[in-house]
C-alpha cells in the first residue's frame, strides 16, 4: 500500500506543479487543492499503513488494538486539510479582488509590485550613476572644498 | 627609569588618542577656536615614545583560548614609525587646525585624525598579529572617512570606496595570511615568531603565507598594480594627503614587510616579490610623476616611487640595506610630508595646484618657499640634508645588484630630482602668475609644521650623530634581525657611484629644465590611463555591478511563474541529486499491499488530476479537482481514518460553495495562455518534480520506522486523556498547541479575506 501511495503522491505533485506554472490566477487555485491533497497523502504514506481500523479504543480497553491505524499521521493532516481549506479561501478572495481591481487574471501581467524595468540597466542611468574611470592625468581635479 | 611604572605608560601610547577622540569632536564642536590646543596630545606622546626603554612589552589576556593578547611591544623600528607617527601628527593637527579654519565639520574632521593616529600607534606598536589586523584596519577606515571628507563631491567618494575596497581587499588576503602565519608558526605572538622562525619557514603553506602576506602590505603601500587609490586619494585636504598618504599610513605595509623580514629574509620567494614589485612600482610611479601637472597627484606619485623603493630596500640582503630602507623611510616622511602642506597652503593662497600656472610666487611668500626650498633640496639630495646620506645609501645598495635594479634605480633617481624642482622650486621662480586675489605667506600655524619638518631634514643632514645611534640603528637592527654595526654619516658610496649618482642628478636637472615642453608629450599617451591599473578597476567595479543586474533580473524578473519554476527546479533538483547520492531507488517493505477497491480509486483521483490539468472549462477543472478531493477522502476511509475522511469531505463542499460563490463573478473559462513550448517545459519540470516526490517517499518509507511517539499516544490516550479516539486526543490534548495555531491560521485568512472585501466595496463605492 505504501508504494500505491508513493505513486499517488508523485502524480498529484506532478499534476499541481503543472497547474501552478500556468498563467492564470485560477490554475493556480486548482493547483494548489492538488498540492495540498498531494501533501496530505505523503504524510500518511510517511506514517505507513499500519493497519486499517479506525484508530479508536475500543470500550473497556486500555490502549488501541494492534489493527489499527497509525492516529499521529491522521492528527497532523486533519490540521493540514483545515489550513489548506483556510488558505484556499483567501486565494478566492484574493483572486476576486484581482479580478476587480486589476480586470485580469494573468499571473504575468500582475506587476504592480515588480518595477517594470530595473534602473541600472538602462545604459544612459548606468553611465549617469558610474562617471567613466578615464584618466585624469592631464586633466586638474576640482578644487578642494577646504 | 624601566621601572614597571614606565612600561605600563606603553599603554598610553595607544589608548590616550582613543579616548581623545570623543573628547575631541565634543570640545571642537563647542569651541573650534581650541583646534590648535589639540596638537599638544600627539607632541606629549612623542615625548613619551621617545622616553620609553626599548623592548618594552605589557600584555592583557583577550582570547586565551586561542592564544591571542592584548600585547604591545616596542623596539627600534615601532619606535621609529611612533615617532614618526606622534611628531609629524603634531604638525599636521596644527596646520589642519589653521587650514581648515570655519569649516563647520572641523571637529568630525579632527576626531577622525585623532582616531587615525591612535589606530596607526596601535598597529605599529601591536605584537600580536590578530591585534595588528584590527588597528591596521581601523587606519583603513579612517583613511576612508577622510578621503572622503569633502562627501558632497563625487569623486571624494568615488576615491574613498576606492581606497577602502583596495586596501581592505588586501587586508582580507593578510588576514588570511597572517592566520595561517599564526597557526603554522605555533604562536601569534609577533616577537615569538620572529625569535623562532623554524617551523615557519619549513612549513608546506610557507609560499601560500608570504603571497598573502605581501598582498596585504603591497595594497596598503600602494604597491604596482594596487597603486592607482593613492594618487586619486589626493581629492582629500592637504593635511591628510601629507599625514595619511605619504608619511604615515602608506607606510604601514611598509613596515609590516620590514617586521616580518628577519623570519623571511633568506626565502628566495619574499626576496624575489619584495624586489620585483618594488622595482614595477618604482618605474610606473616615476613615469606618471613625469606626466602629472597637479601638484599633489604629482607628490602623490613620487610617493608611490619612494614606497616601492622602501619595499625593494627590505627584499635585497645586508645590514646596509636595512640601514638604507630605515634611514630613507625616516628621510621620506621629512621631505614629502612639508611638500604636500606646502601644496595645501599653495592651493589655499594662489587659488590653484597646477604646477604649470604656479610662477613666480618667491616675493610673494618667502617664507612658504624657504620651506619648499629646504624639503625639496632634501628630496633632490643636495649635499648637507639628510636626502644626501639617503641618495648615497641607496646607490650603494641598488648600484650594487645584478639586473636591471641599478638602471631602474638611476632613472627613477633622475626623476624624482624633476619632480622635487617642479614642485618645490618651479612655483617660485620665473614671471609672476596673475592671481585675482594678493598672495602672501600663510599664518604661523600652517607655516609651522612644513617649515621645522624641513628644517630637520638639513639639522640631521649637518649632525647625524643626533640620530644615528639612537635612531637609525635600532630600526636597522630591527629589519636586518641583528645589530647592523652601520653608523650614519660614514660615506658609503664608492668613486663610480659617486660619480653615477652625481650623472643621475645631472640629468634629473636638465630634464626639469625642459619639463614644461615634456609633460604635455607624456600627457597625450592615452593608452597609460586606458590601460591601466585605475580603469582596470573601474572595468571590475561596473562588471561586479554588472554581474549584479543580471544576476538579479536571473531571480527576480518579477515573473510569478518564473519564481515557481526556479524554486521547483532547485528544492527537486537538490533533493534528486541528494536521492541520487544516496543509492537511489528504494521500495519499502509493505505489511499489506493494496486491495481492489483501492487501486480502483488511486485510478480515479489520477483520472482527476489529469483531468484538473488538461481541461479547458473552468467548471470541468472544479470538477476534476472535486473528484481528486472527494477520492482522497474515501482513500482515507479504507486506510482506516474516519475523523480525515469526514473533515476532508466537509471541506471539500465548503469549498466548492466558495468556489462556485466566488467564480460566479469571474470570467468563466480559464484560459491557458501558455504557449505550447511553455506548456512542454512545465510539464517536463513537474514531471520530474513528481517523480523526485515519489522517490523521496520511497526513501523515507524505506527506513526503519520508529512508531515511539505514536504507540505512547496509542497507550495514553485513555489513561491519561480519558479519550478512546485517538486522533482527536492528540488534536485536543497531545497536540494542543497545534490546534490553537491552526484556529488562529484560519481566523487570520477569514480576517484577512474580510478586509479584502471591505476594501474593495470602498473602491466600488468611489466609483
Amino acid at each position: 500500500m505504501e508504494i500505491l501511495l508513493a505513486l499517488l503522491f508523485g502524480v498529484l505533485l506532478a499534476a499541481a506543479v503543472y497547474l501552478l506554472l500556468a498563467r492564470s490566477v485560477l490554475r493556480i487555485i486548482i493547483g494548489l487543492l492538488l498540492l495540498s491533497n498531494a501533501a496530505n497523502i505523503a504524510i500518511i504514506g510517511a506514517g505507513r499503513v499500519l493497519g486499517t481500523a479506525p484508530p479508536l479504543v475500543a470500550p473497556g480497553a486500555e490502549a488501541l488494538a494492534a489493527s489499527a491505524s497509525n492516529p499521529l499521521p491522521q492528527a497532523l493532516v486533519l490540521t493540514a486539510i483545515v489550513i489548506s481549506f483556510g488558505l484556499t479561501a483567501f486565494f478566492l478572495v484574493l483572486a476576486y479582488a484581482i479580478w476587480r481591481s486589476e480586470a485580469t487574471l494573468d499571473g504575468e501581467a500582475l506587476r504592480l509590485a515588480e518595477p517594470p524595468l530595473l534602473p541600472s540597466t538602462d545604459p544612459a542611468l548606468a553611465a549617469q550613476a558610474e562617471p567613466a574611470a578615464q584618466g585624469r592625468g592631464s586633466a586638474l581635479p576640482e578644487r578642494e572644498g577646504a | 627609569m624601566a621601572g614597571p611604572c614606565m612600561s605600563h605608560s606603553l599603554w598610553l601610547v595607544p589608548l590616550l588618542p582613543l579616548l581623545a577622540v570623543p573628547a575631541t569632536a565634543l570640545l571642537l564642536r563647542a569651541r573650534p577656536a581650541a583646534a590648535p590646543w589639540v596638537a599638544l596630545l600627539p607632541a606629549m606622546l612623542c615625548v613619551l615614545v621617545a622616553r620609553l626603554p626599548l623592548g618594552t612589552t605589557v600584555e592583557l589576556d583577550w582570547l586565551p583560548s586561542l592564544g591571542i593578547a592584548l600585547a604591545l611591544r616596542i623596539d627600534g623600528l615601532s619606535r621609529l614609525m611612533a615617532l614618526l607617527i606622534t611628531g609629524i601628527g603634531a604638525g599636521v593637527f596644527l596646520y589642519a587646525s589653521a587650514y581648515l579654519k570655519g569649516h563647520p565639520l572641523l571637529h568630525r574632521f579632527m576626531a577622525v585624525l585623532m582616531l587615525f593616529m591612535a589606530a596607526m600607534l596601535g598597529a605599529v606598536l601591536a605584537d600580536d598579529l590578530i591585534l595588528l589586523v584590527v588597528f591596521w584596519e581601523l587606519t583603513g577606515l579612517a583613511s576612508f572617512m577622510l578621503i572622503g571628507f569633502d562627501a558632497h563631491r563625487a569623486e571624494a567618494r568615488k576615491s574613498a570606496q576606492q581606497g577602502l575596497l583596495i586596501t581592505v581587499g588586501g587586508g582580507l588576503a593578510m588576514l588570511a595570511g597572517l592566520l595561517v602565519m599564526g597557526t603554522a608558526g605555533g604562536s601569534f605572538r609577533i616577537s615569538a615568531l620572529l625569535a623562532a622562525p623554524e617551523a615557519l619557514l619549513a612549513h608546506p603553506a610557507l609560499s601560500w603565507i608570504i603571497v598573502l602576506v605581501a598582498i596585504g602590505c603591497f595594497a596598503k603601500s600602494a604597491q604596482w598594480p594596487l597603486h592607482s587609490w593613492l594618487p586619486n586619494a589626493m581629492t582629500a585636504p592637504a593635511p591628510v594627503s601629507a599625514y595619511l598618504h605619504s608619511a604615515t599610513m602608506v607606510k604601514l605595509g611598509v613596515y609590516l614587510l620590514a617586521r616580518l623580514h628577519p623570519a623571511f629574509q633568506e626565502v628566495a620567494l619574499w626576496q624575489g616579490l619584495l624586489t620585483g614589485f618594488g622595482g614595477a612600482t618604482m618605474v610606473t610611479g616615476a613615469l606618471l610623476a613625469l606626466r602629472e601637472r597637479d601638484l599633489k597627484r604629482k607628490l602623490a606619485w613620487s610617493t608611490v616611487v619612494a614606497l616601492g623603493t622602501l619595499v625593494t630596500l627590505i627584499g635585497l640582503e645586508g645590514p646596509l640595506a636595512a640601514t638604507a630602507a630605515v634611514v630613507f623611510l625616516l628621510v621620506h616622511a621629512l621631505y614629502k610630508a612639508p611638500l604636500f602642506l606646502v601644496s595645501g597652503i599653495l592651493d589655499k593662497k594662489a587659488g590653484t595646484r597646477d604646477a604649470m600656472v604656479l610662477r613666480g610666487l618667491l616675493r610673494a611668500m618667502p617664507l612658504t618657499a624657504l620651506a619648499a626650498a629646504l624639503a625639496g633640496l632634501s628630496m633632490a639630495g643636495a649635499p648637507g640634508f639628510i636626502g644626501y646620506m639617503a641618495k648615497d645609501l641607496l646607490f650603494t645598495v641598488q648600484l650594487g645588484v645584478p639586473g636591471l635594479l641599478p638602471v631602474v634605480a638611476l632613472v627613477v633617481n633622475a626623476a624624482m630630482v624633476v619632480v622635487a624642482g617642479v614642485v618645490a622650486a618651479r612655483p617660485f621662480l620665473g614671471r609672476r602668475m596673475p592671481s585675482p586675489a594678493p598672495v602672501k605667506d600663510p599664518p604661523l600655524a600652517m607655516l609651522a609644521a612644513p617649515m621645522l619638518l624641513a628644517l630637520l631634514g638639513l639639522g640631521f643632514g649637518l649632525a647625524p650623530w643626533l640620530i644615528s645611534g639612537w635612531l637609525i640603528e635600532p630600526a636597522a637592527a630591527a629589519i636586518f634581525g641583528r645589530p647592523t654595526g652601520i653608523s650614519l654619516g660614514e660615506k658609503q658610496a664608492s668613486q663610480t657611484i659617486y660619480y653615477l649618482s652625481q650623472a643621475a642628478i645631472g640629468a634629473g636637472v636638465v630634464t626639469y629644465l625642459a619639463w614644461h615642453r615634456l609633460q604635455p608629450r607624456l600627457a597625450q599617451q592615452a593608452w597609460l590611463d586606458a590601460y591601466g591599473p585605475d580603469a582596470a578597476y573601474g572595468r571590475l567595479l561596473r562588471g561586479v555591478a554588472g554581474l549584479a543586474v543580471a544576476l538579479t533580473r536571473l531571480v527576480q524578473g518579477g515573473s510569478l511563474r518564473r519564481y515557481l519554476a526556479l524554486s521547483t527546479v532547485l528544492t527537486f533538483g537538490g533533493a534528486g541529486a541528494l536521492l541520487l547520492l544516496q543509492g537511489g531507488l528504494a521500495l519499502p517493505a509493505e505489511v499489506a499491499g493494496p486491495a481492489v477497491p483501492q487501486l480502483l480509486l488511486v485510478l480515479l483521483i489520477v483520472a482527476g488530476a489529469v483531468g484538473a490539468c488538461l481541461a479547458r472549462l473552468l467548471l470541468a477543472q472544479l470538477m476534476a479537482a472535486g473528484l481528486v478531493g472527494f477520492g482522497v477522502g474515501i482513500l482515507f476511509l479504507t486506510l482506516g481514518a474516519a475523523d480525515l475522511a469526514f473533515t476532508q469531505f466537509t471541506v471539500e463542499v465548503i469549498t466548492l460553495v466558495l468556489l462556485v460563490a466566488i467564480l460566479a463573478r469571474l470570467p468563466f473559462r480559464s484560459l491557458d495562455a501558455r504557449l505550447p513550448r511553455e506548456r512542454r517545459r512545465d510539464a517536463a519540470i513537474a514531471l520530474a518534480a513528481g517523480m523526485v516526490g515519489m522517490l523521496t517517499l520511497l526513501a523515507v518509507q524505506s527506513v526503519p520506522f520508529n512508531n515511539a511517539i505514536a504507540a505512547w499516544m496509542a497507550e495514553a490516550s485513555v489513561p491519561q486523556a480519558k479519550g478512546r479516539n485517538v486522533v482527536n486526543v492528540i488534536l485536543v490534548d497531545f497536540r494542543a498547541l497545534d490546534t490553537m495555531g491552526e484556529i488562529a491560521v484560519l481566523m487570520i485568512a477569514a480576517m484577512a479575506g474580510a478586509v479584502l472585501f471591505r476594501r474593495l466595496r470602498s473602491l466600488e463605492g468611489r466609483r
